[in-house]
């Protein structure tokens, strides 16, 4: 078990854990988080892939796509954030389904 | 320029189509004009294809559609049988509906896809392969939807939901079997003889599905028992749209159809060999029978001759499955001879509804003293669809019954006997009671001029077409007559 | 004259154009309708010119950012790319002229207005840019941006119902695309790069690389809405204003579509595919009757039409399992052309519907009863943008569809013709209940007026998507152009 290989599962598993919190959670501030560390989870994989080989430097590539991923995902953050406000402002639900109370679990 | 003569008369009825849709209400007579410019320019190019035709020579057009896929456009003695009748009808049709829809509403729409629904059919005629037809076959089935539909009553919708469950269901089978004889035979070129025969006879059982498939889809529209049902349902459509239906585009198109199959495609000799010929016989006939046999108990006048074309056009069918040129002739010039009778009859029974709120059988007694020349002319409709000699649909009957013989299937003879019975017994009593019964109700008397039965625009097509099924029943070897062209296309097929 | 063509910039100002476009309609609200309308109408001519140019050229990949491949950024101008350019240009040029009308200038809607115009040119870049990318790692970026600008877009309206399914759809988006990029980080793990034709080559079939397929089939899969992850697609598409409805169904869901086809015709024929294939073609099936029996259902207008773009995406994804290889060109052309056609005809419908609620209203579909007057106009378009959906002819629906059939016929999977055939019939059958509405003969007491932008140019795009089978043979040439497949179209039964 080399520290790449054991990055990249911790990764893979940060993946799962965000994936399945995404799945389970209902407030809408814990979905967005689930899904940051979703996020972290796949770019710490491609880091981990970056340090290939025995060669003291590692990959520029991959460092490359995660600032770009890093990017991606501060927008998405951004524009979930504000959807979930104005979710809130007008329904005072913190919650997607609209039918259902607003739950603070 | 050989060629463009074909684009140029499907754009004949479709361009006006198109404008006239773009047409408010009130314009009543840009739209007359339109109708009427286009049928008979659409006859004028009719009949210079005609000329070449007679001459041997077939006009073609191919546009390529997809890689291997052409679009093939093309006249040869068949098409032409198919594109006279349907532009013929489609004068006396349009002339007929201008005078049956007056005053009513949504005519731009009606003409319009009246317009689009004969464009169709031009195009079912003058298809030069198989692709080309389904396409056609399709946008028939497409535009006469909103015909059936047109009045917007819950009836009215109701049959067009049973017309486009039978035909789109039909259309999808076609398509199925197309793909698929496609993929086994190549090109599918319409070709005397048929393009069938070089095929790999591992093929054979998929040929046979694959016809009995083509069958099924076009027996859809062609009114084969099972498959009738939407027909006489259709029946809530205005009269013109009935005319239209029965005598020339959908039932028509369903039976040209299995002619360019059995004869172009899979060709006589090659569909005997396969045995698939007897069984289409077998239908043919039991569709005669049970056609007949309902309209002995319709009241509804319309319906009544609704179930008559579900057995008159199984008489083409009848003719192409003997498999023998006499036959062959028979069922070939049935095309067009019930064509010309069975649009007179629904002329007569549109005028009898439009003039005096005739729908029922039983409503008729006395009426031929009333509109003695619509009766006149339904008269003759009926004698000719019973096979009266010297009318036309004696002709059919008789080529049919010699074809019988000659092929030995005497049996047809006793069908053919059968059903002749079966008409005059549904035919019979009608016009007893048209011009024999008392009057049981007093009519209105007519407010015309000269105190004329009904206008002129009703009454003008159902005469004419009345004259012709006279005349092309006494003089049946004339030159361009229905019997003559037909001998020239049965002599082709079979190479005599 | 030729220079200027062959000059490869063409692509570049394809993205550039509709982005910069985008920070100038978001900084000058007040001309943003005619930024935008300006970009519509210049996109087009750089879309032939680019069609041009690559015919002249026949092809060659070009690369961008001034590095060399490895490291720049390479763009691809296949025949794919360019009709999905061309298709994109046309339907955006109408969806941009429609959109005039329907936002209108002043008004309480005023910011639906201020803001509509900026995500819609944001969003056309980022198409354009997809379309062209021949790298994973672009193609997740591109697809991104495709997806933020959908998500704001579907949360113009403002509504409650509006935000829920937006932000479900950023959820669902975020998702399928970190799943993807997973399975990215896997094949770059293994083999230091994410160039598709590269990677076609290098991929040695192990289990590593089946799982990273199966992640980024997953994710792609979730965003194109296959059945059964369809379940956030109707709400959202029924829920945007109509404009945006139709960008979504007929651009958006193509996205993420596009990219799976590039994958699985460059990147992984050389892995096994075969039960991915009939997995998809299983899924692909439920949602063409599933999706099909749900539209019967409804209602109202756009959620018919939503629930019908999920039984279009299942024709779309019978292309997988039908392709062996002697059908590669037959599905691969069937599906471009089912996806262009179909871009043409939902776009058209949706239209319809967004004038319908426009103006009466409501879109329930009763609401259609009696049409006639200039409501009478949109029955028309409706109905010949509907021939593409069920697949009559000359429509490119028919001929996606006959393609189909040969491929099943070929490949012996006849279990997949009883699909297609009633997938047609039930699509009739929910066009029909449309159609009878408008038939129906009651009388309306007033005719809404409607902006002629509205009217007409759906018109026009419906007869595209009307005869576009019968125009379909120079498109399918150029799709054909550098594509993965090749052969003949039409393949014969051997016994």
């Amino acid at each position: 078990m080399t520290i790449p290989v054991l990055y990249a599962g911790s990764g893979i598993l940060l993946f799962f854990i965000g994936l399945h919190a995404l799945l389970i959670r209902r407030h809408l501030l814990r979905k967005i988080i689930a899904a940051n560390i979703m996020g972290s989870g796949v770019f710490m994989v491609f880091i981990a892939l970056g340090a290939r080989g025995d060669s003291a430097v590692a990959d520029p590539v991959p460092q490359v796509m995660v600032l770009t991923g890093i990017v991606v995902s501060l927008c998405f953050t951004a524009v979930a954030i504000a959807l979930a406000v104005r979710i809130h402002n007008l329904t005072d639900c913190t919650t997607l389904a609209a039918d259902e109370e607003s739950s603070i679990d | 320029m050989n060629d463009l003569i074909l684009p140029a008369i499907l754009l004949s009825s479709l361009l006006p189509g198109l404008i006239i849709f773009t047409l408010p209400e009130e314009s009543i007579r840009l739209r007359t004009t339109l109708n009427l410019a286009g049928a008979l320019v659409k006859l004028m190019f009719v009949a210079l294809l005609f000329l070449r035709v007679v001459k041997r020579e077939y006009s073609e057009l191919r546009l390529p559609l997809l890689a291997d896929m052409e679009l093939v456009l093309r006249a040869d003695a068949l098409s032409m049988l198919f594109l006279a009748l349907s532009a013929f009808l489609w004068l006396l049709t349009t002339i007929y509906a201008i005078g049956y829809l007056e005053g009513s509403p949504h005519r731009s729409r009606f003409f319009g896809f009246f317009s689009l629904c004969v464009s169709a059919t031009t195009g079912i005629a003058l298809s030069g392969d198989m692709i080309t037809f389904v396409i056609f076959y399709e946008m028939l089935t497409i535009s006469t939807y909103p015909l059936v539909v047109h009045r917007g009553t819950p009836a009215a919708l109701h049959a067009g939901r049973i017309y486009l469950a039978y035909t789109l269901f039909g259309g999808v089978v076609l398509l199925l079997a197309t793909v698929w004889l496609r993929a086994i035979v190549g090109p599918l070129d319409f070709t005397p003889g048929g393009v069938v025969a070089g095929t790999d006879p591992a093929l054979y059982g998929s040929l046979t599905v694959i016809f009995a498939l083509l069958i099924l889809s076009l027996g859809v529209k062609a009114a084969l028992v099972p498959l009738h049902s939407w027909l006489p349902t259709a029946m809530v459509a205005p009269a013109p749209v009935s005319a239209l239906l029965h005598a020339v585009a959908v039932v028509k198109a369903g039976a040209f159809g299995i002619v360019r199959v059995v004869h172009d495609l899979y060709g006589i000799e090659f569909s005997l060999d396969l045995q698939l010929l007897f069984p289409l016989a077998v239908l043919a006939a039991v569709t005669v029978l049970y056609g007949s046999l309902r309209a002995l108990t319709q009241n509804d006048l319309k319906r009544r001759l609704a179930f008559s074309t579900v057995s008159q056009v199984s008489y083409i069918l009848m003719g192409i499955a003997l498999a023998n040129p006499l036959a062959t002739i028979g069922g070939l010039v049935h095309l067009v001879h019930q064509g010309l009778m069975k649009i007179t009859l629904f002329f007569c029974a549109g005028n009898l509804a439009e003039t005096l709120d005739i729908h029922k059988v039983d409503e008729m007694d006395g009426v031929g003293k009333r509109m003695p020349w619509t009766m006149a002319a339904f008269t003759i409709g009926a004698l000719g669809m019973i096979g009266l000699p010297p009318l036309v649909g004696f002709i059919s009957k008789w080529y049919l019954g010699l074809g019988s013989l000659a092929a030995d299937q005497a049996w047809v003879v006793i069908i053919l006997i059968l059903s002749t019975l079966l008409n005059a017994g549904y035919f019979l009593p009608l016009l007893y009671r048209t011009w024999f019964a008392g009057t049981q109700q007093e009519w209105s008397v007519s407010a015309l001029p000269g105190g004329r039965e009904t206008t002129w625009p009703l009454l003008a097509p159902p005469l004419i077409t009345a004259a012709l099924v006279i005349i092309f029943g006494l003089l049946a070897h004339l030159f361009g007559s229905p019997l003559y062209w037909v001998e020239l296309i049965t002599a082709r097929e079979y190479g005599l | 004259m030729t220079d200027l063509l062959v000059s490869q910039h063409w692509f570049f100002w394809m993205t550039l154009i509709p982005l910069g476009a985008a920070v100038a309609a978001f900084l000058i609200p007040a001309q943003a309708r005619w930024i935008g309308l300006a970009t519509a109408l210049v996109l087009p001519f750089f879309a032939l010119a680019g069609i041009a140019a690559t015919l002249i050229t026949e092809g060659q990949p070009i690369t961008g950012g001034g590095w060399p491949t490895p490291l720049g950024i390479e763009l691809r101008r296949d025949g794919l790319a360019l009709v999905m350019l061309a298709i994109t240009a046309l339907v955006g040029l109408i969806i941009s002229c429609y959109a005039i009308g329907y936002f209108p200038a002043r008004g309480h809607h005023h910011s639906r207005t201020r803001y509509f115009w900026p995500l819609w040119l944001f969003l056309w870049g980022g198409c354009n840019a997809l379309f062209i990318s021949a790298d994973l790692f672009n193609l997740y970026v591109t697809l991104e941006l495709v997806t933020l600008a959908s998500v704001t877009l579907i949360a113009l309206e403002g509504g409650k119902a509006a935000l829920t399914a937006a932000l479900r759809y950023l959820f669902i988006g975020l998702f399928g695309s970190l799943a993807y990029l997973l399975g990215v980080a896997v094949f770059y793990g293994a083999y230091a790069t994410v160039d598709l034709t590269l990677l076609g080559e290098m991929l040695t079939g192990s289990r590593l690389d089946h799982a990273a397929m199966a992640l980024m089939i997953a994710g792609l899969v979730l965003k194109s809405a296959l059945f059964p992850l369809h379940f956030w697609l109707p709400q959202a598409h029924a829920m945007a204003p109509a404009p945006v409805s139709a960008v979504l169904s007929a651009l958006v869901i193509k996205a993420a579509y596009i990219v799976l086809l590039r994958l699985w015709f460059e990147v992984f024929p050389s892995l096994d595919t075969i039960a991915v294939g009939h997995l998809l073609g299983l899924l692909g099936t439920v949602a063409i009757v599933f999706g099909s029996l749900l539209a019967l259902r409804q209602e109202r207008l756009k959620l018919l039409i939503a629930y019908s773009t999920v039984a279009q995406i299942g024709y779309l994804f019978l292309v997988f399992p039908l392709a062996r290889n002697d059908t590669m060109a037959t599905a691969w052309v069937g599906g471009v052309l089912l996806m262009m056609s179909h871009a043409c005809g939902k776009a058209a419908m949706f239209m319809v519907a967004g004038t319908i609620h426009h103006t009466a209203g409501s879109d329930r579909i009763s609401r259609l009863a009696g049409a006639g007057g200039p409501i009478g106009v949109l029955v028309v378009v409706f109905t010949l943008a509907a021939t593409t959906i069920i697949g009559l002819p000359p429509s490119g629906g028919f001929f996606s569809k006959w393609l189909f059939i040969n491929a099943a016929l070929v490949t012996g999977q006849w279990w997949y013709l009883p699909v297609i055939l009633s997938g047609t019939l039930l699509a009739a059958a929910y066009i029909a209940r449309v159609l009878g509405w408008a038939f129906l003969d009651v009388k309306r007491s007033s005719y809404p007026v409607i902006p002629w932008v509205m009217k007409w140019p759906p018109l026009v795009l419906a007869l595209i998507a009307l005869v576009f089978g019968l125009i379909a043979y120079e498109p399918v040439q150029i799709a054909l152009l550098g594509a993965p497949v090749s052969g003949p179209l039409l393949i014969g039964v051997r016994p």
